[in-house]
């Protein structure tokens, strides 16, 4: 700080203190204390604020764990977003490695602006060409049926819809990090282990997996963290039989009328987030600084 | 067949679905604006027609949302940029350890799902009765788009030469000067590239958006709203448009980050 004061003067600095205090503190600490505040709290009418009935508990987490809808829901999200983490990784994966180690430079230009371009393009269009591609009498039933591939029309909404969205919505977020940490892998250390009679998937198992681990687990974290934070894909894709865990939660700041309640519920669902990533990180010993790089 | 031969035909068919899976879903929301059909489809066709774009024209609300839009960028901008700058100053004069710590409290709005950051907004200004509208929009979208902002701007700041102020001390500059004259021409490329994100992140942005536009509708949210109140191949012609839109600008980005970088290493 004092070098700030030092290079810029006091007037300057305390300009960027008070900037960043009222980010960190006005925007990020109090919001999220209050969220917490307001989990703890039960939903009261407005005269009896303050009152005798006004005191911490935590009903509202013994609610969900109480409620079994809520709670099904809870977990199939936390299921389904490590089923949408997996699917990702497997179709990322190969696309990283011809990237980082097969391409020729020319190739793997014209096959990253092809992935950026996708990319740009924002999350409720992404998710919207979706819709239309899987609509019950849309261009994805039409070609399958015409094929012969299906005798009749199949509805994609459900699971099914929310994965394929999902899936295209956060490849890049899974691809680039795993691609970065491929590209430092020299490519003599597989020619080695193919020499010394390795076979292609020991190969990956032993040498280019370990080595792209920071990078694995960033695009893990980050996928996982988006899918169970989603709220489009499974409102524009889902069935009733499969919601997300945050549209419960939309439902009670403005359908059930509880925001506590919510709050409980939100808070629940930052823990889960936060908990996914740090073990992850902990466990693939990779650096919070590596991972927002 | 061998079997480096049978693997790269493998790999082709892979390379090939994994671009038809990029590609295909973009081509058929693109095309079926020019379907005279109802309902946005490209199967069955028709026939070609242009009046979808006509009526996305005429659509009062479209636009009223493109205003809210603007508006809601053009604040983040101001918001997020002065703070990601400042955040991005102060986390490289602390002290080495306080550093981690700083860090981690700077990037933790992007590690924290984007429905909580809205809900999060939502509460606190409900206190002293501020309820969901532009203001929060503005608010709890510039509280995570000022980490990319930090982030980017500490990432230059990594190449800054220090004795250039030291220099422009020495010929008589007051602080306030070093800051204007050689700091900021510094930062220059990093803040105008992340105004740029900035405001396509509160473009695009949904989650956060969701919980605190009160009666506000941005342009994400009227088109979310449209897939239950009527879709019509209008919403295609919109989206059609800000597709051309964001591959301009994402073409005009990566052309001037090209440019920086060859000026940076042949300076």
């Amino acid at each position: 700080m004092r070098d700030l004061v030092q290079r810029f003067g006091g007037s300057l600095t305390t300009v960027f203190v008070a900037l960043v205090l009222l980010w960190m503190v006005g925007m990020v600490l109090a919001p999220n204390l209050l969220m917490i505040d307001y989990a703890l709290r039960p939903n009261l009418p407005p005269a009896q604020i303050g009152g005798p009935n006004d005191h911490y508990s935590l009903a509202n987490f013994t609610y969900l764990a109480g409620e079994a809808t809520h709670r099904a829901i809870f977990f199939k999200t936390i299921w389904a977003s490590a089923i949408v983490t997996f699917v990702t990784l497997v179709v990322c994966y190969p696309l990283a490695f011809w990237l980082a180690q097969r391409a020729t430079p020319a190739q793997a230009g014209l096959a990253i602006l092809g992935l950026v371009i996708p990319f740009w393009i924002n999350e409720v269009l992404r998710t919207l060409a979706w819709y239309i591609l899987l609509a019950f009498r849309g261009p994805l039933n039409a070609v399958l049926l015409a094929l012969g591939l299906i005798s009749e029309p199949v509805r994609w909404a459900g699971d099914g819809g929310v994965l394929a969205a999902m899936t295209y919505a956060y490849i890049l977020f899974m691809l680039f990090p795993i691609y970065n940490s491929m590209e430092s892998l020299e490519a003599a250390q597989i020619e080695a282990a193919r020499d010394l009679g390795a076979k292609s998937w020991r190969i990956h198992w032993r040498v280019v997996i370990p080595h792209a681990k920071a990078g694995i687990a960033t695009g893990c974290v980050f996928t996982f963290m988006l899918a169970a934070g989603s709220y489009i894909a499974p409102s524009l894709l889902g069935s009733p039989g499969s919601r997300w865990f945050t549209e419960i939660i939309y439902n009670w700041f403005f359908e059930g009328g509880d925001w506590n309640r919510g709050a409980a519920y939100a808070l629940v669902l930052l823990v889960l987030c936060l908990a996914v990533v740090l073990a992850t990180l902990k466990l693939a010993r990779v650096n919070l600084a590596d991972v927002t790089k | 067949m061998s079997a480096g031969r049978l693997s790269r035909v493998v790999f082709g068919v892979y390379l090939t679905l994994f671009f038809v899976y990029l590609f295909a879903p973009l081509l058929v929301m693109s095309a079926a604006t020019f379907n005279t059909s109802r309902f946005p489809t490209v199967i069955p066709w028709q026939g070609f027609t242009l009046s979808w774009f006509v009526e996305l024209w005429r659509d009062g609300a479209m636009w009223r949302s493109v205003r809210v839009s603007i508006v809601v960028a053009f604040f983040v901008v101001l918001v997020a940029v002065p703070v990601g700058t400042a955040a991005a100053l102060v986390l490289t004069s602390v002290h080495e350890r306080a550093r981690g710590v700083l860090y981690g409290f700077m990037v933790s709005p992007l590690l924290t799902p984007g429905v909580v950051v809205g809900i999060a907004t939502l509460i606190l200004w409900r206190q002293v009765g501020v309820g969901g509208g532009i203001f929060l929009i503005i608010l709890a979208q510039s509280s995570f788009i000022a980490c990319y902002v930090m982030l980017m701007v500490a990432a230059r700041l990594q190449r800054f030469d220090r004795t250039q102020e030291e220099a422009a001390l020495g010929l008589g500059a007051s602080k306030f000067m070093v800051f204007r004259r050689v700091l900021l021409p510094f930062l220059r490329p990093a803040l105008i590239a992340a105004a740029f994100l900035a405001v396509l992140q509160s473009f695009e942005n949904y989650n956060t958006t969701l919980f605190v536009r009160g009666l506000d509708t941005p342009l994400t949210i009227f088109i979310a709203s449209k897939v239950r109140t009527g879709l019509t191949p209008a919403v295609n012609a919109l989206a059609l448009a800000m597709i051309a839109l964001t591959v301009l600008g994402a073409l005009a980005y990566e052309i001037f980050r090209h440019r920086q970088k060859a000026r940076a290493t042949a300076g």
